[in-house]
């Protein structure tokens, strides 16, 4: 099962065809192709990368955190998890991964659940879901608030105890550690890195990713 | 205090229904070992749904129980859990889709077993969603009524069987307007080789008006903050 299992990748930084650091607070979206590998590195260690992805085929099918982990019968992601869309098709598969484990059980924070998470004056701040509504709304259309299911955090601690408990603990990552996954067809990648400052896992200090692409 | 309205929903059923604001709708699993997937609309905007992580972080809890509160990507009280017989609801495993329905009950379909073939959760609520102008782009995280997972130290989630007896019940409070869809189809991590779906049955009665003292107003102060923007919402609408 999908847990710390750690599988350093052999892809050299030099050859990827696209890089990019991608600042706390901001949006990434792009289009991976059948075959492409997505690296995802937490530059300066327990940031929260939320990530969403997409069927670019037909857009309308959205990734599912409970596909994915039902699928799998576990609700961690590692290398070998299987990035499933709400149909149950595969996406994307990890193929490695140097953190150990990630969540897809917390979702992303947003101005409405910051107020109720921690008080209503918190309405103001920057959250992840305002990031992917901006960049949905760069899509001509395709994407609207419908299309946003519950995320990846990549390099996020969610545990969940066996008594039904679930937290959110200081992360499992550190800088340089990343996660690299392998697209099946043709998958639009959508992250929010995470500009959280109100949750003491990133020390209130949100950070860089950066986001590399490979051909294969 | 008289039921407004009930129906019975079979193994492999589906219902959809509009559910005003300030009404109890209980369930109760006529037989033992009852999955009912459930799923949440704001009726007055119907992309305002269920969020089950928003739900499950503002309460640090990974099951659903008296006092817990559904709430939607909004931030607002949709419905709370105000009584429950079993302890344990699943928010986490989802719905079961035909290729494993087939896979795991061998493939049926209706010209040889007529209404006898067994149903998925992912057709049961393809249909009710495009009934009422959505589709499987809205499809979100269910909570499975009746289902325990219990999730171990590394991560592997368990069905936890015979935790569901003949005659339980969980009685949610509505908050909002809602959209209510529902399948009663299996959990997709129910081990079973026989389907195992039961009649439910759902009853809509009237709620009585909320107090200060309420239990899952006070269960936490993320609750409260929750339910204070549902009450936003109303006072904006009627003012
Ligand atoms: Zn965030």
């Amino acid at each position: 099962m999908a847990v710390f299992n750690r599988v350093e990748s052999p892809r050299l930084v030099e050859e990827a065809i696209y890089s990019e650091v991608v600042q706390a607070g901001d949006g990434w979206m792009r289009e991976l192709k059948p075959g492409q590998v997505l690296r995802i590195v937490d530059l300066e260690g327990n940031q929260a990368a939320d990530t969403l992805f997409f069927d670019a085929e037909n857009p309308e099918d959205h990734y599912s955190a409970v596909a994915t982990i039902t699928g799998q019968s576990n609700i961690y992601l590692s290398t070998g998890s299987v990035l499933r869309a709400e149909s149950g098709k595969a996406l994307l598969t990890i193929v490695a991964d140097t953190c150990g484990r990630h969540d897809t059980v917390g979702g992303s924070c947003s101005a409405q659940s910051n107020t109720v998470r921690y008080a209503h004056e918190k309405l103001s701040m920057h959250n992840c879901r305002d990031t992917f509504m901006l960049q949905l709304a760069g899509q001509d259309g395709v994407y609207t608030k419908r299309d946003l299911a519950p995320n990846i955090n990549f390099f996020m601690n969610v545990p969940v105890t066996p008594e039904g408990g679930l937290k959110f603990d200081d992360g499992v990552s550190a800088p340089g550690c990343y996660v690299e996954m392998q697209s099946h067809g043709r998958t639009m990648v959508l992250i929010s890195n995470c500009p959280q400052l109100n949750n003491p896992c990133n020390a209130y200090n949100p950070t860089p990713i950066q986001v590399l692409i490979w051909d294969n | 205090m008289a039921n407004i309205w009930s129906k019975d929903i079979g193994p492999g059923g589906k219902w959809s229904g509009t559910i005003g604001k300030g009404k109890l709708i209980r369930l109760t699993a006529l037989e033992a070992g009852a999955n009912v997937s459930f799923q949440l609309y704001h009726a007055k905007d119907l992309t305002e749904r269920y969020n089950m992580p928003d739900t499950l972080k503002a309460q640090y809890t990974a099951h659903l129980t008296r006092g817990n509160v559904l709430m939607s990507d909004n931030g607002r009280a949709m419905v709370s859990i105000v009584e429950d017989s079993l302890g344990w609801h699943d928010p986490l495993s989802g719905y079961t889709s035909r290729a494993k329905t087939d896979a795991k009950y061998g493939v049926t379909n209706y010209q040889e077993l007529r209404n006898e073939w067994l149903r998925s959760g992912q057709e049961n609520f393809a249909v009710e969603l495009v009934r009422n102008g959505l589709s499987m782009r809205d499809m979100m995280p269910v909570v499975n009524f009746f289902s325990k997972i219990v999730v171990e130290n590394n991560g592997d989630m368990k069905f936890v069987q015979g935790h569901c007896p003949a005659g339980a019940t969980v009685t949610l409070r509505t908050e909002l307007d809602l959209l209510v869809v529902l399948s009663n189809t299996p959990n997709p991590l129910d081990p079973s080789e026989s389907y195992p779906s039961v009649p439910v049955r759902i009853e809509v009665l009237p709620a009585p008006p909320l107090h200060e003292d309420d239990y899952c107003l006070n269960y936490r102060s993320e609750n409260r903050r929750a339910f204070e923007n549902t009450w936003e919402y109303h006072t904006l609408l009627n003012a």
